[in-house]
């Protein structure tokens, strides 16, 4: 079970929350002039790593606000919370 | 190495003697015609029926620990076919028909037990998707019919259909071939049939790289050495992306843990499996009296292999409102295995985007029930260079051409 530290709340129960996957996927610049392949790797073919993973959650039982966390996926250790926009850590 | 019968069993009954192992812990050779890597279900069936049907036995199975423990060792063990899309019905539907012969086929009995699975509808909504799952599977040409809250009590006396509940039942539907299976069986049922043909199976050896030349993959390093091969595949579930990246590229998978737990042992109580997909849990009742409970995947990605609290918790929540008398009893043991979940929740067989690495994965939370007709189609596919026509709407390009085969509701646990 996840302790999360929400910027807004303070640290809070995993259960409070919604992880909506993986931060930092752009967009297609040019939506228009993208090809399929471009698409498929925008809506499809995310990061999967065994290790550091950014992750966009939602405090949905609080604040309701969005931020990044920086998490690894096999030890599930919490190593970076950081507001929406700001750039991938160094972790 | 004989073949298991009465029989055999006779003779060892009344003259005990050590039986011989049924499988060889095989040493890697430097060069394979094929390499597969993941001891699990899918990988020694696709050894099995590279050998058997395609007369390929040059193969090793590689395992980076011991064959049958990761998700072929975690899964609840139930098989059905009842998918809405023909393209799912077609290889889900396979594998059943192959589990149905399986045990007579590998001489080895898998413990097939076709008991039946409800599903439960808990809204009148739900029920209306439900008569058109029914008329869908039908259509398919696989077994389903609808249930009335009255026949789901005939068939499940134990469980609550009262009509007061949070979530009451408002009808069900039924595969009746559907079922359970022993799931060490299937593994080592595989692994000794591809033995004897010839495959090599070996353990405790971790593929850490490819090996490259000018056209693509040629062979595997690993932790017991580098193995040569002609051809390698990946059936390796929730490490899939972790194998993709070592070859430079990726997936459209995420892996998340999925858990499930048993009881303690109880007499017989529960002679089908349920499932709701709306409560997220499903149950069995195994040969020794546990109950077998799964329910939905945890909320973020996992390597861990190893459950959350709070799922476990919705999980027997939703269990003890279906089944209000299981409330006094104690859970046994609880484990979580790594799925590889696909956004439509159907699974990849097919080529890779480097020439010579072939992929089996994303089956998500149903391998087990697929093991069979996965295997089957990936020997082909191997062999031959070309999909088999079952597996060929599963080829990796669906995310491209936007063939996408969705399977979420059907797929029976939220994904």
């Amino acid at each position: 079970m996840l302790l999360i530290s929400c910027p807004y709340c303070g640290a809070r129960d995993e259960v409070e929350f919604f992880c909506a996957g993986e931060s930092h996927v752009v967009r297609p610049p040019s939506p228009e002039s993208a090809s399929d392949a471009e698409w498929a790797q925008y809506l499809f073919f995310h990061g999967n790593p065994r290790g550091v993973v950014c992750e966009r959650w939602r405090h949905v039982l609080g604040c309701n606000q969005w931020f990044n966390v920086a998490r690894n996926t096999v030890t599930h250790e919490i190593l970076a919370v950081y507001a929406m926009g700001e750039r991938r850590p160094e972790v | 190495m004989g073949n298991y019968s009465a029989l055999s069993l006779l003779r060892h009954a009344i003259a005990p003697r050590p039986l011989p192992p049924a499988w060889r812990n095989a040493d890697p050779k430097p060069r394979y015609d094929i390499v597969i890597v993941g001891g699990g279900g899918h990988g020694l069936a696709t050894a099995y029926y590279l050998a058997k049907n395609h007369g390929i036995r040059n193969v090793a199975v590689v395992e980076k620990g011991w064959i049958g423990g990761g998700n072929s060792g975690r899964n609840t063990t139930v098989i059905r076919s009842n998918y809405v899309y023909p393209e799912s019905a077609a290889i889900y539907e396979l594998s059943l028909r192959l589990y149905e012969g399986l045990s007579r086929d590998l001489n080895f009995n898998i413990m097939l037990s076709q008991r039946g699975l409800v599903s439960l509808a808990h809204s009148r909504h739900e029920l209306d998707l439900f008569r058109n799952w029914v008329n869908c599977v039908q259509l398919n040409g696989v077994d389903a019919r609808l249930l009335t809250v009255e026949q789901i009590r005939s068939l499940v006396p134990i469980i609550n259909v009262c009509p007061r509940s949070a979530t009451p039942i408002y009808g069900g539907l039924e595969q009746k071939r559907a079922g359970v299976a022993r799931h060490d069986a299937v593994v080592w049922g595989y692994a000794r049939a591809a033995d004897r043909l010839g495959v090599d199976i070996v353990q405790n050896c971790e593929v850490t790289g490819f090996v490259r030349d000018d056209t693509g993959v040629c062979g595997v390093h690993t932790t017991r050495g580098t193995i040569r091969a002609g051809k390698v595949g990946l059936a390796v579930a929730g490490h899939s992306s972790v194998l993709a990246e070592m070859a430079g590229f990726r997936l459209p998978v995420r892996s998340y843990a999925l858990q499930a737990f048993v009881s303690e042992p109880v007499k017989p109580l529960l002679d089908k499996v349920v499932l709701s997909g709306t409560l997220g849990v499903y149950v069995s009742q195994s040969d020794k009296g546990e109950l077998v409970i799964g329910g939905g995947l945890d909320h973020y990605q996992s390597y861990a292999q190893r459950g959350n609290i709070g799922t476990l918790e919705d999980t027997v929540a939703a269990l003890l409102e279906l089944f209000p008398c299981f409330s006094r009893l104690r859970l046994l043991r609880q484990w979580a295995g790594t799925v590889d979940v696909v956004r439509d929740s159907s699974p990849i067989i097919g080529r890779s985007p480097v020439a010579g690495l072939y992929l089996n994965c994303g089956w998500g939370t149903g391998g087990f029930k697929a093991i069979p007709g996965g295997g089957w189609t990936f020997a082909h596919t191997l062999a031959t260079g070309e999909p088999h026509p079952v597996a060929a709407p599963f080829a990796l390009s669906r995310f491209e051409r936007g063939a996408l085969i969705d399977e979420a509701a059907a797929a029976g646990i939220a994904h």
